[in-house]
């Protein structure tokens, strides 16, 4: 037994001595042991999961630098060389991809919490400010980050960015520019994005996790919300450290367990997401020239992938351009409007309505922006002989033009076809033959004419084909 | 006595040369390091900067021969951008779709939709530019024919030079508000 205990008291001895000359304890021990509020459990995990996740994204980002090129003609290849030659490449791209994922969901998790729970009231009010800045910095980090994947996907999304930045007034041409790092894309357009995707925006990410965590420990973990026991800034901080002192567990390890028990269940999510589904695929190689793309964002701004589509034309500058700035500038002043009053969600029907109002809008912008029902579908099937229902004649060949012509890029048939335009499967039911052929001359409300492309019994062949859909 | 009072609250006569000696001090310490952030930040923010003040000269390049063009027919051609850097590889290409629409006249069309820059398709069975991404559709003449696009797709300039068509290069059309 005393064998056993004697490297221990070694162990202890050494580590007293290098502790007094290097002052660790002294350091370390006071935050580790602060009291916390004996109520702050399973609510309280997501910002520290959103930290774990971050630093996910800080170790699996290193390894990536070390083989990813940031050279516009070679990022691809580089990139290929990792997912499909390097050893554990593929499980890294994928953990940096999944860690995204997570950090994005836990951020959104963390700020609905803390929003819902009032915690961003007195004495808090730049906690909020700073997460605000943190959240923003997440979804910079998400777009620059799906950049980096230099492939058809993410030059045209660099367009996309471009484009939406060149709506802003005065300063729109020259921010498009900054943002392209030139008028076109090209070779210093992904050196660009990369400096800012590896140093500067970390940067600025580690200096606000570093500001909000002082802050949490400055103004203390909030307590559970009470209804009927609301925030005064006059008495709050006094009340506070009385309950602290009568009710106060220290923070290690009464309540970092579950942080690290949370954190720990993220990071194993996120490997095994990496193992089992893998890194996103790459598109195709990123040559501006090629017009076969189809650019999609990342599935955590699928959401505004929808709003730019769905935005009535003559609203799109303001949705494009104040959308983004007030939704922060409210995010922003939450708390400088009421820092003071109830917390309890039970006693703020307005705080819980406007979460789920958010959800609710995002959530069903999601769904519209998967489904992309605008965007033609630029390779149809044509539809099979047991749909069209004759072999031959004029409702055969009206199929056939209805596929070969561009109809069936925006109109569906029995399943077969873009979602772009109303589905014609029972078109033979409300239009009769005069409505038909006017509308397919004349065009309509975002329907192209067709006058010029159709010969007169060409439009007679589609129109008895169209007739026969009921 | 912390810091702050010793610097703002003399308790003696006797102390005010040591004040504004340390005024002095602090006003020296700031200034230094004013200069010298500024020194440090001032080219970097000039070089972040350079791409917006820098006009790049345009130049007209070959797509083909005239006569490898249909009359009637309107087909991509790639081409390389205005400013290629040395290590841009296919991402220095760029393209336009070129229609011959008579003996000695072309026209070029952007591919890049007046929306949000991207891609437009020509379908040549229709006669119609679509959109991939947001659902703009043009006619065969670049006006819209459905969907957010606000302007027709924009036009490259088209010359014939020695019997070849060349098509000037222009920075990527933006559309401002």
């Amino acid at each position: 037994m005393k064998g056993n205990l004697l490297p221990r008291v070694w162990f202890q001895r050494l580590w007293s001595i290098a502790d007094d000359r290097m002052g660790i304890s002294a350091l370390v021990g006071p935050i580790l042991r602060h009291p916390v509020p004996p109520d702050a459990k399973w609510a309280y995990v997501f910002g520290s999961a959103t930290l774990t996740a971050f630093l996910v994204q800080v170790i699996t980002g290193i390894g990536l630098a070390t083989t990813y090129v940031s050279s516009a003609g070679e990022a691809y290849q580089s990139l290929q060389f990792i997912t499909n030659e390097a050893w554990f490449g593929n499980l890294l791209r994928g953990m940096h991809f999944y860690g995204a994922s997570a950090m994005v969901l836990l951020v959104g998790i963390h700020a609905a919490r803390t929003f819902l729970h009032g915690a961003y009231k007195f004495p808090r009010e730049i906690n909020w400010l700073s997460g605000v800045g943190l959240l923003g910095l997440t979804l910079v980090m998400g777009f620059t980050g799906q950049l980096l994947r230099w492939d058809q996907n993410a030059i045209w999304s660099v367009v996309v960015g471009a484009e939406q930045a060149a709506r802003a007034p005065w300063v729109g041409n020259a921010l498009a520019r900054f943002l392209l790092a030139g008028e076109t894309i090209g070779g210093a357009t992904l050196s660009r994005f990369f400096a800012f995707h590896v140093f500067f925006v970390p940067a600025l990410i580690f200096a606000l996790v570093g500001l909000h965590l002082q802050l949490v420990l400055h103004n203390g973990i909030s307590e559970m919300p009470r209804a009927g026991q609301p925030v005064d800034p006059q008495t709050y901080r006094a009340w506070y450290q009385r309950l602290l002192a009568q009710e106060g567990v220290p923070f290690w390890p009464d309540a970092a367990w579950r942080d690290i028990l949370f954190g720990a269940a993220v990071v194993v999510a996120i490997v095994l997401c990496a193992a089992i589904f893998g890194p996103p695929p790459l598109d195709k190689a990123p040559d501006p020239s090629v017009v076969s793309a189809y650019p999609r964002p990342d599935w955590y701004l699928l959401w505004y992938f929808a709003v730019l589509a769905l935005t009535p034309p003559a609203l799109e500058n303001w949705v494009i351009l104040l959308a983004p700035v007030l939704g922060f500038a409210l995010l922003l002043a939450i708390p400088l409007l009421s820092n003071r009053g109830e917390r309890a969600p039970s006693r703020r029907p307005w705080a819980v309505g406007t979460v789920g109002f958010v959800a609710v809008m995002i959530g069903t912008l999601w769904v519209a922006g998967v489904q992309a029902h605008w965007s033609p579908d630029f390779h149809p099937n044509p539809l099979p002989p047991a749909i069209v229902g004759k072999e031959q004649g004029p409702i055969a060949a009206g199929a056939q033009l209805f596929h070969e012509r561009g109809c069936q890029n925006c109109h569906q048939i029995s399943g077969y076809g873009g979602q772009r335009g109303p589905n014609l499967t029972t078109v033979g039911d409300r239009l009769n033959r005069d409505q038909l052929t006017i509308r397919i001359l004349n065009g309509g409300t975002n329907m192209p004419p067709f006058a010029d492309v159709l010969t007169p019994d060409e439009v007679t062949e589609l129109v008895a084909f169209l007739q026969s859909r009921q | 006595m912390t810091n702050q009072q010793c610097l703002n609250h003399p308790s003696s006569p006797s102390e005010q040369p040591l004040l504004s000696r340390r005024r002095f001090l602090q006003k020296i310490s700031y200034t230094a390091g004013g200069v010298a952030a500024a020194l440090v930040g001032l080219p970097l923010v000039g070089f972040l900067f350079a791409p917006l003040f820098q006009q790049k000269p345009l130049f007209w390049r070959a797509v083909g021969d005239v006569s490898k063009f249909q009359v009637g027919e309107t087909v991509v051609v790639t081409f390389e951008d205005a400013s290629p850097l040395p290590w841009a590889g296919v991402t220095a290409h760029t393209a336009a779709w070129l229609r011959r629409v008579g003996d000695k006249e072309f026209v070029a069309f952007a591919i890049n939709c007046s929306h949000l820059g991207c891609p437009v398709t020509w379908l040549p069975n229709a006669k119609l530019f679509m959109c991939p991404c947001h659902g703009g559709v043009y006619n065969a003449d670049g006006s819209v024919a459905a969907g957010p696009p606000p302007q027709p797709l924009s036009q490259y300039p088209v010359r014939i030079n020695q019997n070849q068509v060349e098509i000037r290069t222009t920075a990527l059309p933006l559309e401002s508000a």
